[in-house]
């Protein structure tokens, strides 16, 4: 069992080559390439503008690049290539084996219906048809996002910031994905809120073994969370390392300047 | 003044071949909303505006036609339909349910079972049984596409969350040919196992929003449920206060400004069937009736 960890753990669960997107003369992102393991995180930084989110969408299937494609190994272990899935399996995909967190929970969460049900809906996406044990399931994974399970039939609408945020978290963690994308998930949030989010994220991710590709312009959340670092300018890839060697000893002079205009807190 | 004004049954040929085409294909494939060129009727939206063009559009001069409202066959939309084709078309109506060929309802099934030779039309407000939960129609779309059903199933999970058990008592959700949910309209859900296997065609027109579906003779037609919250039919415990039916649909009807009321079958052509048969409730006139033609004849 051990060593079949170490084999799957080998080999790459997401591999971008030469990815590029442009949209008329605007190149918003220029030749990616990089693979992402299983339960490694790796974050992208950059300023606004740089080609984060427009590379977070293709590396989800949501935007077409406009070169270069993008592989992802799938739970029977085949890898395939995002472009040629049909989008019935892409969809399947990303509510089961992928998560996506918006940085504005209103785009990841139903704000009308239940915490429960939101927690619940992709159990039901996927043919659970048992009522107790979708509510039992959803009040669990409320318990380990530190949400009140007194509050499960509260609409998130009726939520703060912080729990909103919570929530979407574990709206998508509940079939256990192995991939999850994060778009500047503390954006908005205020300090203590985002340190105790990070927190979670953080014994989640180890707990999970999950692989994390987030994007974000604070590069504390980068510290904090991830394992390597990739640095965006312009829509391309400056620099690229673990994240203390790239945060630490930064070689490129933007990174130097991205490093350096953090305030001393 | 002899000169007929319309076409027969008010539409014009082509409009009807349009519609028929639309028909088609919704019996091709069984609850699947078809989009359809809507026109114009002379009433406004939301009072049959698509049952009539589908009617209009299947009515043939030998048909007998039938039109219920909520059960009724003498309410003011039942009537008025029923007149609207009686001139438009001259053909024959009635409102006893085995002598009707064609049967326009707006939110029931009549409760005599049908038969192979009849066509049940309901008029339908909103189509999208996924509307209120999915505002995009690209998206409803999509959702009915690829068979991505959960959505519907929430709504059941928000239902049991709130009240404790499936609360959503029309309009219940139904899967038809293990394929398409469907709205069946908002019929009372004590309707729903009627669907099923049904030897009659059922066909669904939405005039406002321009869509035509069906369920062809002979289709499975399930309800949602949870295994744990199975598919309840809901009926008012009580008999049928003039007929005394036990397993037929009841309405309530307030009778004073003193609480008192009085459950009646909302299928009148039903309930009237069984009094002429000898069956009484417990609020039936049919005794003070015969006692008062004994005193005449005595």
């Amino acid at each position: 069992m051990a060593d079949q960890n170490l084999v799957e753990n080998d080999e790459p669960l997401l591999v971008a080559k030469s990815l590029s997107k442009s949209f008329g003369r605007i190149n918003a992102c220029r030749d990616v390439s990089f693979s992402l393991y299983p339960g490694e995180v790796l974050a992208i930084v950059g300023e606004s503008g740089s080609g984060k989110s427009t590379l977070l969408q293709m590396l989800s299937g949501q935007l077409a690049p406009s070169a270069g494609h993008v592989s992802y190994r799938m739970r029977d272990g085949v890898t395939r290539d995002l472009t040629t899935l049909g989008e019935a399996e892409r969809r399947f995909l990303f509510r089961t084996d992928w998560g996506f967190v918006h940085q504005d929970p209103a785009q990841g969460l139903r704000m009308a219906v239940s915490a429960g049900a939101n927690v619940g809906e992709r159990l039901m996406a996927v043919g659970w048809n048992h009522y107790g044990r979708i509510r039992e399931t959803a009040s669990d994974w409320l318990t380990r996002v530190e949400i009140d399970v007194a509050r499960i039939d509260d609409a998130p609408r009726t939520y703060s910031g912080g729990m909103r945020q919570r929530l979407q978290i574990a709206r998508n963690l509940v079939t256990e994905p192995r991939l999850v994308f994060m778009d500047e998930p503390t954006g908005g949030l205020d300090v203590s809120v985002q340190a105790r989010l990070l927190d979670l994220l953080r014994s989640l991710v180890a707990e999970l073994n999950l692989a994390v590709i987030i994007v974000t312009h604070d590069l504390a959340v980068a510290r904090l969370l991830s394992h390597r670092v990739m640095v965006m300018k312009g829509g391309r890839v400056i620099e690229t390392g673990l994240t203390d060697q790239v945060l630490d000893d930064p070689r490129e002079p933007y990174t130097q300047l991205l490093v350096s205009s953090i305030l001393p807190p | 003044m002899n000169a007929p004004a319309y076409n027969f049954a008010y539409l014009d040929e082509q409009t009807k071949r349009m519609i028929r085409r639309a028909i088609l294909k919704a019996i091709a494939i069984p609850g699947y909303q078809v989009p359809f060129a809507s026109r114009e009727m002379p009433m406004p939206y939301g009072w049959g505006t698509g049952g009539v063009q589908v009617t209009a559009a299947i009515l043939g001069p030998q048909d007998v036609l039938k039109v219920i409202d909520q059960g009724s066959d003498d309410t003011t939309n039942a009537i008025s339909i029923r007149k609207f084709f009686a001139k438009t078309a001259g053909v024959a109506t009635t409102t006893a349910t085995d002598e009707a060929t064609v049967i326009q309802t707006r939110h029931r099934i009549p409760e005599t079972a049908l038969n192979e030779n009849q066509v049940l039309v309901y008029q339908v407000p909103i189509p999208e049984p996924l509307r209120f939960l999915e505002p995009r129609e690209t998206e409803t779309r999509r959702m009915h596409a690829l068979a991505e059903y959960g959505l519907m199933h929430v709504k059941l999970y928000e239902d049991i969350a709130r009240f404790g058990h499936i609360a959503t008592a029309y309009a219940y959700p139904v899967k038809v040919n293990a394929r398409y949910v469907m709205d069946p309209s908002p019929t009372p859900k004590f309707d729903n196992p009627k669907m099923d296997n049904s030897p009659a065609l059922q066909l669904f027109g939405a005039g406002r929003e321009k869509r035509i579906y069906a369920i062809p003779p002979y289709t499975q037609v399930v309800s949602l449920d949870f295994e744990d919250h199975p598919f309840e039919p809901y009926r008012f415990n009580a008999p049928c206060a003039l007929c005394g039916a036990e397993n037929s649909y009841l309405d309530e009807i307030v009778t004073d400004d003193k609480g008192g009321r009085m459950f009646v079958c909302s299928d009148t052509d039903y309930c009237e069937g069984r009094q002429a048969a000898g069956h009484h409730g417990s609020l039936s006139a049919a005794p003070y009736k015969d006692k008062a033609q004994e005193a005449a004849n005595g």
